[in-house]
């Protein structure tokens, strides 16, 4: 018999039955939907963690002072004063790296006109935006030599711009004062929105690290140095490059341990995204047993299926189909069954995804392996469990079969 | 050439520790275009011999010879091929598929002998016409009466013009008056068609529609008689 022949044999028994055949596809449906869901779920998690990572810049590494321990209490990573612009010059000059931008922060009170606001002043270079892939909305950011001549200059974050200039109109040529010292506005940032850490990445004033250094902190160290690496495969060798030239150059030598602390955001990115994917996999492998579940329930309707149709598969046997033709016809009604449950599983996860998508404001993403992998596995789910009750139909002798009641 | 031929044909059915010899000795031998009735009371062996005539068992010993070949130890497979091309079976209980259409039933056979499509609808509507259930054609079998039924499951025994008719008590489970009109039309099919019908009935008053008459006891033949008086 052709395949159509067996297709069409199978169609007509399904359609015979539609109710039984509906009841029957529900675990596949329903396990199917299961893994769309979910893995949907998953990887959209798994996206949104790696795309706020990479919001904080490219191939971003993040060199830190290390701690100082002061009458025996020891301050955290950053606590020690040891890190130089002139640090920071030499690392820009390593093979491995793109650029670097030092970083000098202060939280402190700002001014402009009636209105005031606490914010982090952060004194940086114009690599800066290069490093965290901003870039200014409106004017400018601020030269190499305004840095040079600790230029009173500085450009603002939306959040800042919001507080302080809450009449709207352009703060651009507006002065804002510093810690007593009065700085002309020449830029707005264009906004980033909240870091993954729930920060207002907004929230923020950046200036000259010079003029940070001269007219805030006094001092001739910065906060941190913001490394850029040439590129994502570069980040290891660069982080190494990092920690080697500053152990020359702080003289440190073993035993002694660092004085600072080079960190690369690409681990915290890798291992975020190992963690959705670990989740991703484990709720797949729950949807799978529930398909599991569906394709039982399956060979349990198809057994009771062939023996309900005992007569049924006697006359057919009678009028001239030989074993395998039955054993083929039950074959492809399971498989069959299966693969168009499914098809609807697919559709019913597909809607069920856009529903949480939609509801929740859940970050969701459809792998289309997943949409296909789950298919073929229902269509084998069929033919694993559809064997038994098949091999049954076809193993029957047709004087019992037709006496059968 | 003979339709059928038996020579020597036994049966023995081994039930756990007793064993039952069905079918002991047949020699019988139908023409083309005969309708034999075989008689007998139940445990006669005339369903086994029913059974292994229409290939859907296998004699333990003895030679069967259908349309001059040997089918005695043919295998399952086989013994299908010629059962979907050669032969045709009415049943005691109609043994039509339920929620299909008459015509679907009708069609079936053709199925599995692998009849294109359009063939297969214009052959079943013809015999459909000739058993008069032409009008029943998109029936379900629970919409109809047992006479309905049956004569539909007698139009699928002749979709494939098959060598023998094959007929199981086919009115046991009709009133008399449904009964006698099953009954002549299988007598006008032998007559007007020339089809071979061999039956199996234990009711005399049905057996007189057929032109001989066989008579099965302990798995013989004991009576095999010509029957002119045939009823109508």
């Amino acid at each position: 018999m052709t395949l159509r022949a067996t297709l069409r044999l199978a169609l007509a028994a399904l359609v015979r039955n539609k109710a039984r055949s509906l009841l029957t596809m529900l675990g596949i449906v329903i396990g199917v939907a299961a893994v769309i869901v979910t893995v949907a779920i998953g990887a959209g998690a798994r996206i949104s963690v790696q795309s706020s990572i990479d919001s904080l810049g490219s191939n971003l590494i993040v060199v830190q002072p290390g701690s100082v321990t002061t009458s025996g209490a020891r301050s955290g990573f950053g606590g020690a004063s040891t890190l130089t612009p002139a640090d920071g010059m030499a690392i820009a000059s390593l093979p491995g790296v793109a650029s670097v931008s030092p970083v000098v922060t202060v939280r402190t009170q700002v001014v402009a006109g009636g209105n005031n606001w606490q914010t982090t002043v952060s004194g940086v270079a114009p690599t800066y935006t290069f490093v965290r892939l901003q870039s200014v909305a409106s004017g400018r950011f601020f030269s190499q030599n305004e840095v040079a001549s600790s230029a009173k200059v500085a450009v603002l974050g939306q959040t800042v711009v919001d507080q302080l200039f809450p009449n709207g109109g352009s703060p651009l040529g507006s002065t804002i004062i510093v810690k007593g010292a009065p700085f002309s506005v020449i830029g707005v940032m264009t906004p980033l929105g909240q870091s993954a850490m729930g920060q207002d990445q907004d929230d923020t004033v950046l200036i000259p690290y010079t003029s940070a250094m001269e007219r805030l902190t006094g001092e001739t160290t910065v906060n941190s140095l913001l490394v850029s690496a040439a590129s994502s495969d570069d980040v290891d060798l660069a982080q190494q490059e990092i920690t080697q030239l500053l152990e020359q150059r702080h003289r440190i030598v073993p035993p002694q341990g660092d004085d600072f602390q080079v960190r690369n955001l690409q681990s915290i990115a890798q291992a975020a995204s190992q963690t959705s994917a670990v989740m991703e996999f484990l709720l797949a492998g729950v949807a799978a047993v529930s398909l599991l579940v569906g394709g039982i329930g399956i060979m349990n309707i198809m057994m009771v299926s062939v023996t309900e149709r005992t007569r049924e598969i006697g006359l057919r046997m009678a009028v001239g189909a030989p074993g395998r033709t039955i054993l083929h016809q039950f074959l492809t009604e399971s498989i069959v069954l299966a693969t168009i449950g499914g098809f609807i599983g697919v559709a019913i996860g597909l809607a069920g995804t856009a529903l949480v998508a939609l509801l929740a404001r859940w970050p969701t993403a459809v792998p289309f392996q997943w949409v296909v992998a789950s298919v073929v596995f229902a269509a084998l789910v069929g033919i694993f469990f559809g064997y038994a009750p098949a091999r049954k139909a076809a193993s029957l002798h047709p004087i019992e079969a037709l006496r059968f009641e | 050439m003979h339709v059928l031929s038996v020579r020597d044909l036994r049966k023995r059915y081994v039930l756990g520790e007793s064993a039952v010899q069905a079918l002991d000795g047949i020699d019988l031998t139908l023409e083309r275009g005969e309708f034999v009735a075989i008689m007998g009371p139940s445990g006669s062996g005339k369903s086994t011999f029913m059974q292994i005539a229409g290939m859907l068992d296998t004699p333990t010993s003895g030679e069967y010879l259908f349309e001059g070949a040997d089918v005695s130890s043919l295998n399952a497979d086989a013994r299908a091929a010629i059962r979907s091309r050669r032969l045709g079976f009415v049943f005691q209980a109609y043994n039509l598929l339920p929620r299909t259409t008459a015509l679907d039933n009708v069609e079936l056979p053709m199925v599995y002998a692998g009849v294109p499509d359009a063939q297969r609808r214009q052959t079943a509507l013809e015999k459909m016409t000739l058993v008069g259930v032409d009008r029943l054609a998109d029936h379900h079998p629970n919409q109809m009466s047992g006479g309905q039924q049956q004569r539909v499951a007698i139009a699928r025994a002749l979709v494939n013009d098959p060598a023998l008719i094959l007929a199981d008590e086919p009115t046991g489970a009709l009133d008399t008056k449904t009964s006698a009109d099953v009954m002549r039309i299988l007598a006008r099919l032998n007559e007007e068609q020339g089809s071979t019908i061999m039956l199996v009935t234990h009711e005399p008053d049905i057996a007189a529609y057929a032109g001989r008459i066989v008579t099965f006891r302990d798995g013989r033949i004991v009576a095999d008689v010509r029957n002119d008086r045939r009823a109508a």
